[in-house]
């Protein structure tokens, strides 16, 4: 096992599949560590990151988007954007990646026991609240009522669609899915993700908030989730900007004075609210 | 101690098992490069085109070694020991600044390696430049922090002050040809330092700056200092405190590097998303950013101001734009 920051580990791909289609499609990954070290010493808690990368290729930041709860393996699911990501989308079952972190901070999701959550999301944005969802699933006894919001702009664009029909039914769990434009045969609601959350509701009372998204859907989320009175220690949400090295040196992931690779990228609203760049 | 300069070349030649970068013109650029004698070195004229972070902190350099398809990552090779002759005491200081952050939380191996290995050897700046203004930012002509030997030019020899560990290891290793320095030296090589402080012309009192530019963000004054800006990147690339780098993958043949290379804040594509979304759009963003992360993140970060007054992104900028001049804006009062 290695201790050199920028020296990453080998995972090899146990299972791929496709959340959705087309030019930019999302590939999820289920990987494991090569090194029995590696994999028996990792740990991670929701909302942080990992660098993954193809060697020759590059590297880049992703959410890890599974649970510790769910097993000694990571999932990511990769938008396929640019040169890196177009490489990681070439692999299969049995090839390998590479893996360093993790990075950043996660939600206080220990500090939450005894409280509702509500996630609401949108897009790709999905990818770093489902491991929310899934270690509040995991310990439920725990956690008050646990919402999810998530919309796409169509259904085809909608991740981790097989998973929602399970939330439906376990105790004190909903789900309330959204699409922009009016589809034939959907069941859910048409419309933003941001109207969306006005329809579902929710009570700030002892409820924790976290979004993420596109920058202009967590802006109007955000205000809404004000409408709502939540105040802005009870909202949470999870920023991504351009990075290369994950440790805080390269410079460019900066909001404001925060590192979203380091300070972040998990901030309360309380924090961000005073950040000018954070929603830039 | 003092060094007579006829001794100059014994006295490099003394130094045991180190790499010598001194001040060298490369064509038309002065900048820090290996030495191989004393005659390569170049200590009369001002300060390096290219600051001294070059040999700390190359502008590019291999991080990793890899073959295709291959499992097995190999690292750069550790720096030997080095010495920087001649380094002047802004950038010296600007090394103490930088440290802040290649040590912050995760300590990065190649910059921290090549700084515990190095020894600095500072030459007293008896002639500042026009554009100088080191004593507002903290230092001074004569400043020795960061240094481990701070020499000062009297003419036919120097005048050693010794200051740390490393500096006297470098006096023994000299032995006879220092000499002692008489009062009347030391004397001399005060006047001197003196006459060079009051030489520092451009002052700016930057106290201030930090608590104004929040309540500047959206002020028209970013547009007003970044019209003229090209976009160059020359105002970051020579600052000896910016340190931020771009990672790439090399590939020739079956044999790949990652390695490092300089980047820049006043490029577009250093902060620009996958998804084609840019948080610092164009130059006013981007000129806004540098500023408010030299004296302010910076400084809620690592208490420093990240700029040493050493003056080159004013004497290098090919439109002129004045960093004095941006905080003269940017505190109305202050300048």
């Amino acid at each position: 096992m290695n201790t050199h920051p920028y020296i990453p580990n080998f995972a090899t791909v146990q299972d791929t599949w496709y959340e959705t289609y087309g030019d930019r499609c999302i590939k999820t990954f289920k990987v494991g560590f090569d090194d029995e070290e590696v994999r028996d010493s990792w740990t991670h808690l929701p909302g942080q990151c990992a660098m993954i990368g193809v060697l020759g290729t590059g590297e880049s930041m992703i959410s890890i988007s599974c649970s510790p709860t769910e097993g000694k393996f990571l999932r990511f699911s990769v938008m396929r954007a640019g040169k890196v990501t177009k490489a990681l989308h070439e692999l299969e079952a049995g090839d390998k990646m590479t893996v360093r972190g993790p990075y950043g901070n996660n939600f206080p999701i220990d500090e939450w026991k005894g409280k509702n959550i509500i996630t609401i999301g949108g897009g790709i944005g999905q990818a770093p609240l489902r491991p929310v969802i899934e270690y509040v699933r995991a310990k439920k006894s725990e956690y008050g009522e646990l919402t999810v919001v998530y919309g796409a702009r169509t259904s085809a664009d909608l991740c981790f669609k097989g998973e929602f029909g399970e939330l439906a039914r376990i105790e004190n769990t909903c789900y309330h899915l959204s699409v922009d434009v009016k589809e034939e045969g959907w069941p859910h609601y048409v419309g933003f993700v941001p109207a969306l959350l006005m329809e579902v509701n929710p009570s700030p009372e002892n409820t924790i908030a976290i979004t993420c998204g596109p920058p202009i859907m967590i802006n109007f989320v955000l205000q809404n989730l004000k409408k709502l009175n939540f105040p802005d220690d009870q909202i949470y949400t999870t920023l991504e900007n351009r990075m290369k090295c994950g440790i805080g040196k390269c410079g460019r992931c900066n909001a404001g004075n925060l590192y979203v690779c380091k300070d972040g990228p998990v901030f309360s609203y309380a924090t961000l609210k005073n950040v000018p760049e954070a929603f830039a | 101690m003092k060094l007579n300069k006829d001794k100059l070349a014994d006295f490099l030649a003394a130094i045991p098992g180190k790499t010598i970068f001194g001040p060298q013109l490369c064509g038309e650029t002065l900048k820090f490069t290996a030495i191989t004698k004393a005659g390569d070195l170049c200590l009369t004229a001002n300060n390096t085109n290219v600051p001294p972070k070059s040999v700390v902190f190359p502008q590019t350099e291999t991080m990793l070694r890899f073959e295709q398809w291959a499992t097995d990552i190999k690292t750069a090779e550790p720096a030997g020991e080095i010495v920087l002759f001649g380094i002047k005491p802004c950038d010296a200081r600007a090394m103490l600044i930088v440290d802040n952050v290649f040590s912050w939380g995760v300590e990065d191996p190649y910059y921290l390696t090549r700084r515990t290995n190095s020894t600095l050897v500072g030459l007293a700046c008896l002639d500042p430049c026009v554009n100088c203004f080191c004593t507002s930012m903290g230092g001074g002509p004569t400043s020795t922090d960061g240094l481990d030997l701070l020499l000062t030019d009297l003419g036919n020899s120097y005048l050693l002050e010794v200051l740390t560990g490393k500096g006297e290891v470098l006096c023994q290793a000299a032995g006879k040809l220092l000499c002692e320095a008489s009062g009347a030296d030391k004397d001399a090589a005060k006047l001197l330092q003196e006459k060079a402080a009051v030489q520092i012309r451009r002052q700016i009192d930057p106290s201030g700056v930090q608590a104004r530019l929040p309540a500047l963000w959206e002020s028209p004054v970013w547009e007003k200092i970044s019209a003229s800006c090209l976009g160059c990147g020359i105002c970051t690339y020579l600052c000896p405190t910016c340190h931020c780098f771009d990672m790439q993958d090399e590939t020739e043949g079956v044999e790949s590097r990652r390695c490092r290379t300089w980047d820049s804040c006043m490029f577009s594509e250093y902060t620009l998303h996958a998804s084609g979304h840019n948080p610092r759009p164009t130059r006013r963003e981007r000129t806004r950013n540098r500023i408010n992360h030299k004296f302010s993140y910076f400084v809620d970060k690592f208490k420093v101001i990240a700029c040493v007054g050493c003056g080159r992104c004013i004497n290098h900028c090919p439109v002129n734009i004045d960093i004095l001049d941006i905080l003269s804006k940017v505190g109305e009062d202050v300048l």
